[in-house]
């Protein structure tokens, strides 16, 4: 009696068996349809397979408490000037590879005046201060070729240049964007104005050698709290203007008349309002938000 | 009972799966950084704001005294300062653009490895699989009782696991577009512009962390032994189980 019980046990777990069989080559499994492996070890006793998987266990434990820990204090004991130059040196290194894939025919998109943001946001104030007189401004212009002094221009020499106009979107490295319309004179038709100087002394040449010119600019308000740099490739853009009108006005004091850069290709921090002084320059030139942690480059 | 040693994880897609769980956190919480700088986002119903990111209890969450101490007591140093948000944007950005070249390149490796290695089989999903996911989430929920027949994974995790690389996928692409919005003018336009690209970036990272918390209590649910093989690669399963064709491991 016994042993038919047992008979019918196993025919039953083999049926059990047959069933789970079926439904695992079952077409609605989906590792069965992409041919999914198993990678199994051959059958051992419980106790084997546990004192295995313990040695496993232990190995992989320790190497992923080992990894852990290095990650952790190997971050917390870096002191916060390594990390900073190291942060630094990524933007720079992330500038070079912006280089590499920058070409100045790309452009920003532009938008139709409907899309206008008004009143265009006021944000900003270094380099503002009171006192300033637009009427009686004159811009510097430093790192001239053939000359080694400054040259001086009134507003109406600058407007007597090519005017240009776009209506682009002005981006915020806080996050926000306004769409402006800007006119002023392309600094690339300002440059071939007032040619920079070159690393070699050479005549300057900027439609078809621009990387003969001295690489960099550098623009400072008339007191100068407020300074950026440039490279050369971003600010000759057929997009960056030295502006003089916003939203079809002359610029009001606060969007940084008479004279300010207005440019798709980099955060507003490096649109400079209010322009004392340019000077083309082989060194790279200071900047006032680079100097609190900002990437200098601050490409788009 | 005879027993068997399972591979269920190969060595590289241990390390690519923990190595990206830092490498996450960081790129979240650099972006945390730089999204308090502007702080605009939320869910709108008619112009009605429903819910903002953040609102005030998600700061409050340090402040809260449980017998003395506080929750930060119990966390890093880096809690106190969700009750003071610093303005940190610039350390934010150069966190954010330092471990984004590490998080994108780990996930490059882990496709790249996911496809060359045969892995992608455990993972992706079938038309048919939307149905079993269905099956799947009805099993969890203790509505049925039987589950899908599966391999590794179910159909509910390969939708899951696709998804989220899809996400990581998404996050990198929707970054470049806000990274490089002039020079990558195409890829910004194809998203509607900047304003969406940003919109993008900022509701994939909801999303992770969603995935997170799921993903989270799920591998709680499912026990020691399956967290115990993302570690070591290995578990111990029943010999006697009907086998479909396998390949034979050392163990």
């Amino acid at each position: 009696m016994s042993e038919d019980k047992e008979i019918l046990l196993e025919k039953v777990l083999e049926l059990e068996r047959a069933k789970d069989l079926h439904e695992d080559l079952a077409a609605d499994n989906t590792a069965r349809i992409l041919n999914e492996k198993r990678r199994l070890s051959s059958p051992m006793s419980e106790e084997e397979a546990r004192k295995k998987m313990t040695g496993r266990s232990r190995r992989g434990f320790l190497v992923g408490a080992a990894a852990a820990l290095t990650g952790i204090f190997g971050w917390r004991w870096m002191s916060d000037e390594t990390k900073q130059s190291l942060l630094r040196r990524t933007f720079e290194f992330n500038e070079k590879v912006a280089q590499v894939f920058y070409r100045p025919t790309r452009l920003s998109p532009e938008f139709p005046p409907e899309q206008i943001s008004l009143p265009p946001r006021v944000n900003g104030f270094a380099g503002m201060s009171e006192g300033f007189d637009p009427a009686s401004w004159t811009l510097s212009v430093g790192g001239l070729a053939n000359r080694s002094d400054d040259l001086v221009l009134t507003l109406d020499q600058i407007k007597a240049l090519p005017r240009t106009e776009m209506t682009t979107e002005l981006k915020c490295v806080e996050g926000w964007t306004i769409i402006v319309s800007w006119a002023g004179v392309r600094f690339s038709d300002f440059a071939a104005a007032y040619l920079p100087k070159t690393i070699d002394g050479s005549l300057p040449d900027i439609v078809n050698h621009p990387e003969n010119l001295v690489p960099y600019v550098s623009m400072v308000t008339p007191d100068q709290a407020y300074y950026v740099g440039w490279d050369m490739p971003s600010i000759l853009h057929p997009q960056t203007l030295l502006a003089y009108e916003i939203n079809g006005q002359p610029l009001p004091l606060e969007h940084g008349a008479p004279l300010r850069l207005a440019s798709p290709t980099k955060y507003g921090i490096k649109q400079i309002k209010r322009i004392g002084r340019i000077e083309f320059t082989a060194d790279r030139p200071k900047d006032y938000w680079a100097e609190q942690g900002y990437d200098w480059y601050s490409g788009h | 009972m005879e027993k068997q040693l399972e591979k269920k994880h190969p060595l590289a897609i241990r390390w690519l799966h923990w190595v990206n769980f830092p490498l996450l956190a960081m790129m979240i919480w650099s972006g945390l950084l730089i999204y308090w700088a502007n702080a605009v986002y939320g869910i709108r119903i008619f112009g009605y704001e429903l819910f903002h990111f953040f609102p005030p209890w998600f700061y409050e969450i340090s402040k809260v005294d449980f017998w003395g101490y506080k929750i930060p007591d119990y966390l890093p140093a880096w809690s106190y300062e969700w009750s003071n948000i610093p303005f940190r944007l610039a350390e934010g950005i150069s966190l954010h653009f330092f471990f984004m070249w590490l998080f994108a390149i780990n996930g490059i490796i882990y496709v790249l490895y996911t496809i060359f290695s045969g892995e992608w089989r455990a993972i992706v999903p079938v038309p048919g699989s939307f149905k079993r996911a269905i099956l799947v989430t009805l099993h969890d929920l203790h509505i049925v009782k039987k589950l899908p027949p599966q391999g590794k994974y179910n159909d509910a995790q390969r939708i899951a696991y696709t998804s989220v690389i899809l996400m990581g996928a998404g996050s990198v692409i929707t970054g470049l577009a806000i990274y490089k919005p002039l020079q990558l003018a195409w890829l910004a336009s194809l998203m509607g512009g900047y304003e969406w690209a940003r919109w993008m970036h900022f509701w994939l990272t909801i999303f992770f962390v969603l995935f997170f918390v799921v993903h989270v209590v799920q591998v709680i649910i499912a026990g020691w032994s399956n967290f115990r093989s993302m570690i070591t690669g290995y578990d111990i399963v029943d010999a006697d189980k009907p086998q479909i064709e396998h390949a034979e491991v050392k163990a």
